[in-house]
């Protein structure tokens, strides 16, 4: 049985199948976000004291990070460009630096958590610190997550490029979506918890 | 995700072999049942945790006959419940009926069985996707039953976990926490499947306008699921920090727990809790309400032979409703001590979301008049479900102002209110889905008479349960006491209420061995039909009972409205949706 638009776009919707659904997944993730963004909020505003971002949180680190993210999500669109032009090899290598730069993203990310438990700084610390490691940890798990499809659509997922080279590229968009989603959420996290 | 190699038939009548046909199937009607199945025992199990407790309140400190030795000694020494135990049940009933029997049976089950059917799609958007998530609230339900078996118990906090308390409860609240991570997954892969599903596979024709109202209903549905459970799903991973990681996002400094001043950073708010889980909690009740309000307008339209009176006012008074259901929120929590703005704003929106309720029940109402109604049993419980849901709503109203609900909250009025809307409200709708979709699904019809006793049964037995709540609730009864208000004066002159509850839930069950018997036996001996035994005009009627994989065997095309009956100059009194004449 073929589910109709699952590469093909429906005419009357503009869109097809996945890429509405990751469209709605992408608004659950606001959703989920929102959620913890707002409990911040709630936190900060109902504390007696509140540490600045700056006093505890390494800036230097965090920048290099976000701009490590912000050039993932630059490969990841070359990436699914060169697969709309049809350089296959080409998109290896751009979707390869994606993988790459995410991996440097955790390290530093794992780099900066090593250095808060030296210094005894963990969750359970302060409010501020928990809302810190919650909401790291669960965009770290973000990224972990998009890499893992992003290695697969490397490896293994590559080979419907032969059978079915547009659904593939549709693939790459929808992954693509969810990286620059995912590195939305890392430019929201930076202000608010090392800046402010 | 590889379907392309995995189903490549184009009429698709190819046998699967066993597992992939009845176990890990990817066919929404066969997950649509197995959803059917895992919710209805789920149910039953939640239904039956709460006759246990019902006699606790009957017969307070005394042995339970029967069973009370089979319960463990932890939980009831012999026979008799503890106050622990009782907590456990409690939490656990609301946790069960909610998120694992009312949900998957509206959603799930008919919401993956009818609607790709009506819609005229050849199965959901992503099959792989639907079979995950039934596979993935199945986890859940596991997980939800075997805390039961953890030290302590299962989780006693209430259905609702508020903090502190279930910051600091046995592990049976992280199962808790970790069964509800399971069954969000489950919706969200379900929601995001239902809408890419209505928005890209609708046959040719079937424009928005023409869509069934059963399927708005599931849309919206879809769109609550999708938007609301994040949240709660961010309040779970805070309070599961709480638990694990001893972080104090809902501990308040300074907090003393038996006499001991608790060993945290303190800091938190309960209230946070509270917010986020009432964010969930309040489109939750639509997500109960509006698949049950879908089934019972394609019931009403059918059995009264006539178009529902003013579909548009039924779909945009959803919109509107499903939209609305987002900023009413805090209403249930006028005793936190907001202040009054914040009251005020929250009573001003829980009155305008009272308006489409109302507008969606008259119409389903209004319906009604003129038509020559059949009183099939599907028929006879949607018709309940109108007072019922009125009942349950009209209730609902001192609830949402402040000044009213302040003495309420709290009581069992509170339980009353909201039994009404989802016990004979939405499960008499699940219900009347069950009897009338059952011939599609199996091709064989279910007995009336058992329908009937179990209809008039279920219906005497819950209002006998429920009714006296309103006045336990407004004597000032409180909800959650273990001995049902024994040890509390006030409660003295409405005490003898409750042996009439517990003697009406019994014999509630008592009333559900013919639906039992009914639904087992139907599937090999009820009378075989054909493939639209309603004369009903929605696509699922358009195909063989049960549709074969693949769902139509020619491709359907939709020429007119969801509702076609008794049309003027027609040669039937129904013109299906896709008869071009």
């Amino acid at each position: 049985m073929n589910i109709p638009y699952t590469s093909e776009v429906r005419p009357d919707t503009g869109v097809y199948n996945a890429k509405l659904g990751i469209w709605l997944f992408l608004a659950s993730e606001v959703m989920l976000f929102g959620g913890l963004f707002s409990a911040y909020i709630f936190l900060r505003t109902g504390a007696a004291t509140w540490p600045h971002g700056w006093e505890i949180l390494n800036i230097p680190l965090a920048t290099t990070n976000t701009v490590v993210l912000i050039s993932s999500s630059v490969t990841m669109v070359m990436a699914w460009a060169s697969l709309a032009g049809g350089n296959f090899a080409r998109f290896r290598r751009f979707l390869g630096t994606t993988v790459a730069l995410g991996v440097a993203f955790l390290a530093i990310k794992g780099m900066e958590y090593g250095m808060k438990f030296e210094h005894g700084l963990f969750p359970a610390t302060n409010t501020f610190l928990a809302i810190y490691f919650t909401l790291t940890g669960l965009h770290g798990l973000h990224v972990i997550g998009g890499m893992i499809v992003n290695v697969y659509l490397l490896g293994p997922g590559s080979k419907m490029w032969r059978k079915d080279p547009q659904r593939f590229t549709n693939r790459v968009e929808v992954a693509g979506l969810y990286w620059h989603f995912v590195d939305l959420v890392w430019i929201f996290l930076f202000p608010v918890l090392y800046l402010l | 995700m590889t379907q392309s190699t995995s189903v490549e038939h184009g009429s698709g009548h190819e046998s699967q072999g066993f597992w992939r046909t009845y176990l890990f199937s990817q066919d929404h009607k066969t997950i649509g049942i197995q959803y059917a199945i895992t919710s209805l025992l789920f149910l039953l199990f939640g239904f039956t945790l709460m006759m246990i407790m019902r006699w606790q309140l009957a017969y307070p400190g005394q042995p339970i006959p029967l069973i009370g030795k089979f319960l463990g000694e932890a939980n009831a020494p012999d026979g008799i419940m503890l106050p622990e135990f009782y907590n456990q049940l409690g939490a656990m009933h609301g946790t069960i009926m909610i998120f694992l029997g009312v949900v998957p049976l509206g959603v799930g089950a008919f919401g993956n069985f009818v609607m790709p059917l009506q819609i005229g799609a050849p199965d959901m958007a992503f099959p792989k996707l639907n079979m995950m998530s039934y596979w993935v609230y199945f986890a859940g339900g596991v997980t939800m039953l075997g805390s039961f078996l953890l030290p302590g118990g299962a989780a006693n906090s209430g259905w609702t976990s508020y903090p502190p308390l279930s910051d600091i409860a046995t592990i049976g609240q992280t199962a808790w926490l970790i069964g509800m991570f399971f069954l969000i997954t489950s919706s969200l892969l379900g929601s995001i499947n239902f809408i890419v599903t209505i928005v890209q596979l609708r046959a040719p024709g079937m424009t928005f306008m023409r869509l069934p109202f059963f399927v708005w209903a599931q849309l919206v549905t879809s769109f609550l699921l999708l938007l609301a459970f994040p949240p709660l799903e961010a309040a779970a991973c805070l309070q599961l920090m709480d638990r694990l990681a001893g972080t104090s996002f809902f501990l308040p400094s300074g907090l003393v727990v038996s006499g001991q001043v608790v060993q945290a950073s303190g800091g938190g708010s309960p209230l946070l809790w509270q917010h986020l889980f009432w964010f969930l909690a309040h489109p939750e009740v639509y997500v109960l309400i509006l698949p049950a309000m879908g089934i019972v307008a394609e019931i009403i339209a059918n059995n009264t032979r006539k178009p529902l009176w003013s579909y548009r006012s039924l779909v945009y008074s959803t919109l509107f409703l499903g939209f609305m259901s987002f900023i009413v929120w805090a209403h249930h929590m006028y005793i936190t001590g907001m202040g009054t703005t914040l009251g005020t704003f929250f009573q001003v929106t829980t009155m305008i979301i009272s308006i489409p309720s109302v507008v969606i029940l008259a119409v389903l109402i209004v319906s009604l008049w003129g038509g020559s109604i059949r009183f099939t049993t599907p028929m006879m419980f949607a018709c309940a479900f109108l007072p019922m849901f009125g009942i349950g709503g009209l209730t609902g109203l001192p609830l949402g102002l402040a000044p009213t609900d302040i003495p309420l909250h709290d009581t069992y009025y509170v339980i009353g209110h909201f039994h009404y809307i989802v016990a004979p409200g939405s499960i008499f709708a699940l219900f009347a889905g069950v009897y009338y979709w059952f011939p599609k699904a199996t091709g064989r019809r279910m007995n009336d008479t058992l329908g009937k006793i179990h209809f008039w049964g279920s219906l005497i037995c819950i209002n006998t349960i429920f009714m006296p709540m309103f006045i336990q609730g407004l004597a000032g009864v409180s909800r959650r006491l273990y001995d049902g208000g024994a040890q509390y004066a006030h409660a003295q002159g409405v005490l003898s209420l409750n042996l009439v509850m517990s003697v009406a839930a019994w014999s509630l069950a008592i009333f559900q061995i013919p639906f039992i018997i009914n639904f087992f036996v139907s599937i090999r001996k009820g009378k075989k039909v054909g493939d639209n035994p309603w004369d009903a005009t929605t696509l699922e009627w358009a195909t063989s009972s049960p549709p074969p994989h693949g769902n139509f065997i020619r491709p359907v095309e939709v020429y007119r409205g969801p509702h076609e009956y008794s049309v003027p100059g027609a040669a039937r009194d129904f013109l299906p949706q896709n008869d071009p004449a």
